[in-house]
C-alpha cells in the first residue's frame, strides 16, 4: 500500500474534489427576443423537461456562462428544481458555471494533441496571456479579454496540437501561429 | 435494515397473474410474469432479481430497492444467464431430449433491471458472476476512505458485507484516493459524508418518488460526482430520515444517532410507534435500557419500509426527567411514597366507598387496548362517566395521520368511549364535581388543567387517581400518582385509524417504580370486582378477544409481526 496522499490533513473537511460551485449575477435578466426564443424551443420536445440542455444552451450563448440565476431560471421555466439543472450544468463540460472572458480559448489534452505538443501550446499561452502554466482548470486574464483552458479531445486528431477561440478551430497551432490568433482576438 | 423480503398478506390479493418456469442456480421454479410496480402499482414484467429474491437466492446489489424505482446504475447485481436457443426462423433448438436447448448469454445482464422470460436461467452463484461483484467491489472501494472504525454504518453495511463476501483483502489501487467533504449538512437531521458514498441514487429516488421532495442530485462527474442538495437549500421535508436507513453505506448519517453507538451493541425490540393514528412498525434500538434509535420495520399494510422524522425521532420523552418513578400518597399537604401493594388495597377501599356513578373515568387513546378494556372494567363497576378526548393535528399525504393519538380505535372497539363521542361527557363531569354529585376521579395519561378544566375544581374531589408517566399539573393535585410505563417499557396492542390490531415488544424497563397500567389495573378490578383475570398479556389480551365482538378469533400469537385488520365499529 503505497498510496500518494498529499495535503490529506488541510483537504480533510474541503476535499481535494473540485466543488460544485455557482456563480451570482445580479443583473440576470434575459431579453424578451431571447426568451420567446426559448419559449419555442420548447415546444419542440414532448416534455418541457427534455428541452433542458437546448435551454441551457441558449441561456449560455448570450451569458457566456450559467450562473445561480440562470439555473434557477431555467428551473422555474421548465417546471423543474433548481436541483435537476445544477445537476446538468456540473455534469457536462459545455456548460461553464463559472465567469469567462471575451474569447475563451480551449486547447485540446487528449493523446494525440498530448503527444503532438499541446501541453507546451498552453504554456506558451499562458505566458503571453500572464497567467499560470501550471494550472490545468481555466483561467482568465484580469482584463477579462480572454479564459484559456484544456478541452478533450476536439477532432482533429491528424493535425496536433489543436486549439479552438470560441467557435474557431485552428490546428497544427506552432507558438508563432498562437501569438498571432491571440493578436487577432485581442484587437 | 428496512429491506426485507415482503411477507405480508397484501400480496396474496393480487390478481391471479401468469407464471413463468425459469431456472436458478440448476434449480427448477415458477415466478409470476408480473409483479406491481414500486411507484405505480400497475403490473410490470418480474425480474430477475425479483424472481431470485422469491426462491430465496440473494442477489448482492446496491442501488436497486424493492421499494423504489430501478435504476441500474450500481452494477452489483450483474449475472450470468442463459436463453432458450432459436434457429435462423426463430423457431426454438430443441436438445435430444427434447427439452429446449439453453445457450449461455455472451454477456451478463443486470439483475434488477432484466426482466425473466420462459425458460430463462440465471446463474446467480457462478463463478463468472462472483467474478464480477470482486470486479464491481474493487472499483466501488477505489475512492471509499474505508473509515469503518468511526462509520456509523458499520456493522450494518452492504460495502463491508459483501467485501467479505465477494471482495479482496487487499487494494492494488496505489494512486491517490479522491478526498470529498466529509461533512456536508445536508438538512437539519441529516449529515452527508459525500467521501462514503458509492452513487447509487437510492436517496434521490425516495425523496423524489416517495417524499415527494425533488431535493437531492448529484453534481460534477467521473471520480468528482458527488452527493448533495442544491447550495442554499436544505435537505428538510419530514422523512429525510428514511434516506439514512436505505443508503446502503455510512454515506448519510442521522445527526440523531451519529457517533452516539456502534450497531452491534443495540439490542433490537419490535415496537409500533405512537406519534400519531398510522402506527407505523418499528424497530426500537437500546443497549442497558437507553434507547438510541427507532427505525421503521416493514409492513406494506401499514407504512411500507417508511417512517416520518418526528414519529422516529419522538422517543426522547421515555428518558425525560419529568418521568414519573415513585407511586404516592397525598396525606393533606404532606406527599407520602408508598409501595403498589399498599397503593391498590388503599385505593380498592376507597373507590369501594363511594356510592354508583360518584366516580367518574377518563382514559386516552395513548393507552393501549388491553389497559382501556380494564379500565372500562372498573368504570362499569363503579357506574360512573367515562371519558376520552379527541387529539386532532395535522395530517400529510403520505404517512401521518390528522389523529394525534395510537389508540383512538381502541378506546372506540372495547366501548370505552362510543365512536365519534370523544369529549362529550367533560362538561357533565364538571358540572358533577361542581354540583357534588361526582366525588372522585380516575384518570389515566390525560392532563385536565391542560384540557381546560379549573384547578380549583379538581381541589373540590374527596379522591383524585392520576396515572401518568410524566409530572404534569394534573399529578400535582392528585391525591395518589400511580407512575405508568412507556409504550417501549411494556407489551401491548394499539389499533390504528384503519383498523389494523398491531402489537409492540418491551424494549426497555420503565424507571424507578413505575409499572405497566395493565399490571395495577387488573389487580384493582380483581379486588373491587373479585373478577379472576389474566396476570400476563397473553391472557388478558386472549380473555378481552373473547369478549369484544370485532376481535373474536383473534389470540395474542394470532396478531403476528406485522398485526392484522379489525373489524372498526360503525365502520
Amino acid at each position: 500500500m503505497t498510496g500518494k496522499i498529499f495535503n490529506y490533513e488541510d483537504k480533510r473537511r474541503e476535499g481535494n474534489h473540485r466543488m460544485a460551485q455557482m456563480e451570482d449575477q445580479q443583473d440576470f435578466v434575459v431579453p424578451s427576443g431571447l426568451e420567446s426564443e426559448i419559449d419555442e424551443l420548447i415546444t419542440h420536445y414532448p416534455e418541457k423537461r427534455s428541452a433542458s440542455l437546448m435551454v441551457l444552451h441558449a441561456l449560455q450563448e448570450k451569458f457566456g456562462y450559467l450562473s445561480k440565476q440562470a439555473i434557477e431560471w431555467t428551473a422555474a421555466k421548465l417546471d423543474l428544481e433548481p436541483v435537476n439543472i445544477f445537476e446538468l450544468v456540473t455534469f457536462y463540460p459545455m456548460f461553464r458555471n463559472y465567469k469567462v472572458g471575451t474569447t475563451v480559448i480551449r486547447v485540446c489534452r487528449t493523446l494525440s494533441c498530448a503527444l503532438g505538443g499541446s501541453h507546451k501550446l498552453h504554456g506558451h499561452l499562458c505566458s503571453k496571456l500572464g497567467l499560470d502554466p501550471g494550472e490545468k482548470g481555466p483561467q482568465n486574464t484580469p482584463d477579462g479579454k480572454f479564459t484559456i483552458e484544456f478541452a478533450e479531445c476536439l477532432a482533429a486528431c491528424g493535425t496536433p496540437p489543436v486549439m479552438m477561440c470560441n467557435d474557431d478551430f485552428y490546428d497544427n497551432v506552432s507558438n508563432q501561429e498562437a501569438d498571432k490568433i491571440i493578436g487577432k482576438y485581442r484587437k | 435494515m428496512a429491506e426485507t423480503t415482503t411477507k405480508d398478506s397484501s400480496q396474496a390479493v393480487q390478481p391471479q397473474v401468469e407464471m413463468v418456469r425459469i431456472k436458478i442456480n440448476g434449480m427448477e421454479v415458477e415466478v409470476p410474469k408480473t409483479q406491481p410496480d414500486p411507484i405505480t402499482g400497475k403490473p410490470v414484467p418480474t425480474t430477475m432479481i425479483q424472481a431470485c429474491a422469491m426462491h430465496g437466492v440473494d442477489v448482492p446489489h446496491y442501488c436497486y430497492h424493492p421499494k423504489l424505482p430501478v435504476a441500474g446504475n450500481c452494477r452489483m447485481c450483474l449475472v450470468e444467464f442463459g436463453m432458450p436457443a432459436v434457429d435462423r426462423n426463430r423457431q426454438p433448438v430443441l436438445n435430444d431430449d427434447g427439452s429446449p436447448k439453453i445457450n449461455k448469454m455472451p454477456r451478463p445482464a443486470i439483475a434488477c433491471a432484466t426482466a425473466i422470460a420462459p425458460n430463462m436461467e440465471i446463474y446467480a452463484d457462478s463463478d463468472g458472476s462472483k467474478e464480477m461483484r470482486k470486479a464491481v467491489l474493487e472499483f466501488l472501494l477505489i475512492n471509499h476512505p474505508l473509515d469503518c472504525p468511526i462509520c456509523d454504518q458499520a456493522g450494518e453495511c452492504k460495502l463491508q458485507e459483501y467485501s467479505y463476501e465477494y471482495g479482496q483483502a487487499e487494494s492494488r489501487f496505489v494512486e491517490a484516493k479522491v478526498h470529498k467533504p466529509k461533512q456536508v449538512d445536508l438538512g437539519p437531521r441529516i449529515m452527508l459524508d459525500d467521501e462514503r458514498c458509492i452513487l447509487c441514487s437510492r436517496c434521490i429516488r425516495f425523496t423524489r418518488d416517495i417524499a415527494g421532495d425533488d431535493a437531492l442530485g448529484f453534481f460534477n462527474r467521473g471520480s468528482y460526482n458527488t452527493l448533495g442538495a442544491y447550495p442554499g437549500k436544505s435537505f428538510d421535508n419530514n422523512y429525510t430520515l428514511n434516506t439514512v436507513d436505505i443508503c446502503p453505506v455510512g454515506a448519510l448519517t442521522s445527526k440523531d444517532f451519529r457517533f452516539r453507538m456502534r450497531a452491534w451493541f443495540l439490542k433490537e425490540t419490535d415496537s409500533v410507534c405512537n406519534s400519531c393514528g398510522t402506527g407505523c412498525n418499528t424497530i426500537v434500538s437500546s443497549r442497558e435500557e437507553v434507547i438510541y434509535r427507532q427505525e421503521p420495520r416493514e409492513n406494506d399494510a401499514v407504512n411500507s419500509s417508511w417512517m416520518c422524522d418526528h414519529g422516529r425521532l419522538n422517543y426522547k420523552w421515555q428518558a425525560s426527567d419529568t418521568r414519573l418513578d415513585a407511586v404516592s400518597a397525598r396525606r393533606g399537604d404532606v406527599r407520602e411514597v408508598i409501595d403498589w401493594p399498599r397503593v391498590v388495597d388503599e385505593l380498592s377501599g376507597k373507590l369501594q366507598s363511594f356510592a354508583p356513578g360518584e366516580v367518574a373515568f377518563i382514559a386516552s387513546g395513548q393507552m393501549t387496548t388491553e389497559e382501556i378494556f380494564l379500565f372500562r372494567r372498573l368504570a362499569e363497576k363503579f357506574g360512573g362517566l367515562r371519558e376520552s378526548f379527541p387529539n386532532v393535528g395535522e395530517g400529510d399525504h403520505l404517512l401521518v395521520s390528522a389523529d394525534k393519538d395510537p389508540n383512538t380505535n381502541g378506546l372506540f372497539i372495547t366501548g370505552f368511549t362510543p365512536a365519534g363521542e370523544q369529549g362529550r361527557n367533560f362538561q357533565s363531569i364538571q358540572d358533577g364535581i361542581r354540583n357534588g354529585s361526582i366525588k372522585a376521579l380516575f384518570v389515566i395519561r390525560e392532563d385536565l388543567i391542560a384540557r381546560g378544566m379549573d384547578a380549583g375544581l379538581l381541589e373540590d374531589l374527596q379522591l383524585l387517581v392520576v396515572s401518568d408517566i410524566h409530572r404534569t399539573p394534573t399529578t400535582d393535585a392528585a391525591h395518589y400518582i400511580l407512575p405508568g410505563c412507556a409504550h417501549f417499557e411494556k407489551r401491548g396492542t394499539f389499533i390504528n385509524v384503519k383498523g389494523r390490531l398491531q402489537k409492540f415488544m418491551k424494549a426497555v424497563e420503565g424507571p424507578g417504580a413505575s409499572r405497566p397500567e395493565w399490571e395495577f389495573l387488573h389487580e384493582l378490578v380483581h379486588q373491587t370486582t373479585g373478577q379472576n383475570g389474566f396476570s400476563t398479556i397473553e391472557g388478558l389480551f386472549n380473555q378481552m378477544a373473547g369478549e369484544i365482538p370485532a376481535l373474536a378469533g383473534v389470540t395474542w400469537a394470532s396478531i403476528g409481526d406485522t398485526g392484522r385488520s379489525v373489524e372498526l365499529p360503525g365502520a
